[in-house]
């Protein structure tokens, strides 16, 4: 198989499972199997997908470095995008279903209670860079569009501490997620401590390249952000 | 069968009612007041049919249409059923439908002890042989900020107070559940501490309200929901109803429960129902009843004000949460 297919095989891959909740969830809105409590089911999901999603964002970078197979890196946006797919799809299901649109409501829980609030801005951080996700936005924004997207190390830790307070007793998946969250941190700090002197440079280097518009956006984009 | 709703001030009415007398009521109603008679007469009328309801032997009730005194219709038995928090057979909603069926509500034997003059160790049958049991619609808020209706069936924990004689030193009852990792796997992980302690004081104890629970919709407990004797305190969170009762215990001191153990900034040993006193972390303000589509706002004592609010005359319900 040439490198063209394996990605698309990869990709289709990809948009199956990240599809699948959705599926479930609306097949279980049909035909009735989000148990008694169906709302709180649509959150349970939509959230957790979303929290793996993030985590999984976070993994595709070290894959690449610790296989060398650079083009992993083209399935870091979709990944991205699904993420804030499945945010959006449970900020939707808690504003629209579980708190009735009601505005009141709404904005006393985001000030009162402090895991809605942590949730409630992991949602708005993700905006932005859902929004710059374009390859027209990467050209233009350039090293602040490094700079901004850098913001998706800080959405899953929000996640993670908005699962954690969220739960009564039973801490033992937000803490799972928390670890795998540390580990995949972790996992850039070599690379960090390395580039760290020749930062100015790369950033410099990729832009030059962005401008020149030969070099495929995700490679950019990973040389600069990572 | 004696069916009582849960305000016992009140006087039975559609509960009680076969079916389909009940769901004839109006055209009844209509034809009494039709004649003449206006509909003055229509209570009258109806105890009269209620009388002659009964003297045609025992009624075959049909649960899903109970409603509670304020009219709320009874959850279904599948939704009461399978949607469960009982942390010794896992933390997720589903896991106690799901993991209770290797547990053994049989053989199963109650301790009656401490301050009392009639302390014992019962064999359940025996235990259980006393007491009338009755249905009752309950209102059930969970301090999730969820809600539903069952229809229990139990007998006033005050028979069994009665009849177990405290002393004067026995200020608390204090009631546990059965530890057998065997057969309740949440028991092997460290989420609570095991066993699962909850506590009244003995006047909430002997309140009319309070019930020691053997079944729900006119069947015996299912494990999940905590056969084979479960207390219920309606006016109270959920969580205070423990299951799988093994030990009842009447105290001079306070019992330290479960989850105010495990947190007590969060949870209190009182948990009375309150939409003023928000839990940290959640509004108690409002509650999705299960079933219904938008929340609704939560009732002081859960609906059961009239019962129970005198009991914490002058106590400072912020403090005591």
């Amino acid at each position: 198989m040439t490198t063209k297919r394996i990605v698309l095989t990869l990709k289709v891959l990809l948009w199956l499972g990240a599809l699948a909740p959705t599926a479930w969830m609306g097949g279980g809105a049909l035909f009735g199997w989000l148990g008694a409590n169906p709302i709180e089911k649509l959150e349970h999901v939509s959230g957790m997908t979303a929290l793996i999603a993030l985590l999984a964002t976070l993994l595709v970078t070290p894959v690449r470095r610790l296989t060398g197979w650079n083009p992993v890196i083209q399935l870091r946006r979709p990944m991205g995008l699904f993420a804030f797919y499945y945010v959006f799809v449970h900020f939707a299901v808690w504003m629209g279903l579980d708190l009735s649109l009601e505005l009141s409501w709404i904005t006393e829980d985001i000030a009162k209670r402090p895991y809605i609030t942590v949730g409630f801005t992991a949602f708005l951080l993700l905006i932005p860079l859902a929004l710059t996700s374009t390859r027209r936005s990467i050209r233009r924004l350039g090293k602040r569009w490094v700079k901004l997207h850098r913001l998706v190390y800080v959405a899953p830790a929000l996640g993670v501490i908005h699962y954690y307070w969220l739960v009564k007793a039973d801490v033992r998946i937000p803490l799972l997620m928390g670890a795998i969250y540390a580990a995949l941190m972790l996992a850039r700090v070599p690379a960090w401590v390395k580039g760290r002197p020749r930062r100015a440079t790369a950033a410099r280097r990729s832009r030059a390249k962005l401008v020149e518009g030969r070099e495929p956006r995700d490679t950019v984009a990973v040389a600069a952000v990572d | 069968m004696i069916i009582r709703v849960s305000k016992p001030s009140d006087i039975p009415s559609s509960e009680i009612t076969p079916e389909d007398v009940y769901v004839n009521r109006r055209s009844f109603l209509k034809q009494a007041a039709a004649g003449a008679a206006g509909l003055a007469l229509a209570p009258t009328a109806l105890e009269a049919l209620e009388r002659g309801s009964a003297a045609r032997g025992p009624q075959q009730v049909d649960y899903t249409r109970l409603k509670s005194e304020l009219g709320e219709p009874v959850n279904s038995y599948k939704d009461i059923t399978t949607y469960n928090n009982f942390y010794e057979f896992g933390t997720s909603k589903s896991d106690p439908s799901e993991n209770s069926g290797d547990f053994h509500p049989r053989p199963w034997t109650v301790a009656v002890e401490g301050h009392v003059k009639n302390p014992g160790s019962y064999h359940l049958e025996d235990f259980l042989a006393p007491y009338k049991v009755e249905d009752r619609v309950y209102r059930m808020r969970c301090v999730e900020a969820w809600s539903m209706v069952v229809p229990w069936r139990g007998f006033p924990l005050a028979d069994l107070i009665e009849k177990a004689e405290p002393t004067g030193d026995a200020k608390f009852v204090e009631l546990t559940t059965i530890m057998r990792p065997s057969e309740m796997p949440g028991q092997h992980t460290r989420v609570l501490e095991w066993p699962y302690i909850e506590g009244l004081r003995l006047d909430e104890a002997t309140n009319p309200l309070t019930l020691l629970v053997t079944g729900v919709y006119g069947k015996d407990l299912p494990n999940q929901n905590g056969a084979p004797l479960r207390l219920i305190t309606p006016w109270k969170y959920g969580f205070k109803g423990i299951k799988s009762i093994v030990k009842i215990r009447f105290v001079e001191d306070m019992p330290h429960n479960t989850w105010w153990v495990t947190n007590p900034r969060e949870y209190g040993f009182y948990a009375n129902v309150n939409p003023h006193v928000d839990h940290p972390r959640w509004s108690q303000a409002r509650e999705r009843r299960l079933g219904e589509l938008r929340r609704r706002e939560t009732l002081m004592f859960n609906g059961y004000e009239d019962e129970v609010a005198s009991m914490y005359a002058g106590m400072d319900l912020r403090k005591w949460f």
